[in-house]
């Protein structure tokens, strides 16, 4: 599923932002069609790293919106410096990205 | 190959592979932020449960030092963006919880140095309901909250 990031630095605090295409499934709601519930599906791990190191874990729940957008900020990131963020759902789909901080 | 069969495969092969790395050693004993996903706090029903689950008591002090970003009314339940932040030392760990919501946790974070005390997601609301915005700061539990009114409920469908 498709990610995207982008990192916004001002006093010395950079900004992570991510935004994740997923269904973020709650399991309480019915298809119009089966009537039947649809299973949850939804991302319950998303962790920040910089440079290799962890900064951030995030657990999220079902009540995290669909195609979630989760902002963090770390401090002393310099330009060059890598940010990665992995993410892993209740079903074991996972995915992850790197960017370079300019 | 059905979905169910699927998961239960990969699961079967995430375990083997972490037993695997469990004896080589590859794995630390204790990490700078939280491991296994809160289960029990996200099935909580109260405010109170989710906070005894995740972090062993519900006694919160409200601060001003826990600071909201967050609308005072979302037309749209199923997107209400908030972030919080603090200036207080040592912030451990944020969550935001909705009261009214059938399981109030919506979302957790511990932060390890390096980051920054604060913490931004989009999240769902079921109705108007009081959110509750608690930091963890050198172990003890800080809260703020605000209602935000809700138009059109962002659960179910």
């Amino acid at each position: 599923m498709a990610m995207k990031m982008r990192t916004k630095t001002a006093n010395g605090e950079t900004e992570i932002m991510v935004l994740i295409d997923h269904p973020m499934e709650t399991g309480q709601r019915v298809d119009p069609k089966t009537k039947e519930k649809i299973p949850p599906h939804f991302i319950q791990k998303l962790t920040f790293s910089l440079n290799g190191k962890e900064v951030a874990v995030a657990d999220l729940g079902v009540a995290v919106s669909k195609d979630p957008l989760v902002k963090v900020k770390v401090k002393g990131a310099k330009p060059g410096d890598k940010v990665r963020v992995t993410w892993s759902d209740n079903e074991g789909d996972t995915g992850e990205k790197e960017i370079v901080i300019n | 190959m059905n979905r169910h069969r699927r998961s239960l495969l990969k699961g079967a092969l995430a375990a083997a592979l972490a037993g695997i790395a469990a004896t080589l050693g590859l794995t630390t004993p204790r990490r700078a932020v939280a491991a296994e996903w809160p289960r029990d706090a996200y099935a909580a029903k109260t405010v109170d449960d989710a906070l005894k689950n995740l972090y062993g008591t519900s006694t919160v002090v409200a601060s001003p030092e826990v600071k909201i970003r967050a609308p005072l009314q979302a037309e749209n339940g199923a997107v209400v963006p908030v972030s919080v932040s603090s200036n207080l030392p040592d912030v451990q760990a944020i969550s935001i919880l909705v009261e009214k919501n059938a399981a109030p946790l919506a979302a957790h974070i511990s932060l390890g140095n390096g980051a920054v005390p604060y913490f931004s997601a989009n999240i769902k609301m079921g109705s108007t309901s009081d959110v509750h915005f608690i930091v963890k700061a050198g172990g003890k539990l800080y809260s703020a909250k605000q209602n935000i009114k809700v138009t059109i409920g962002g659960c179910g469908g």
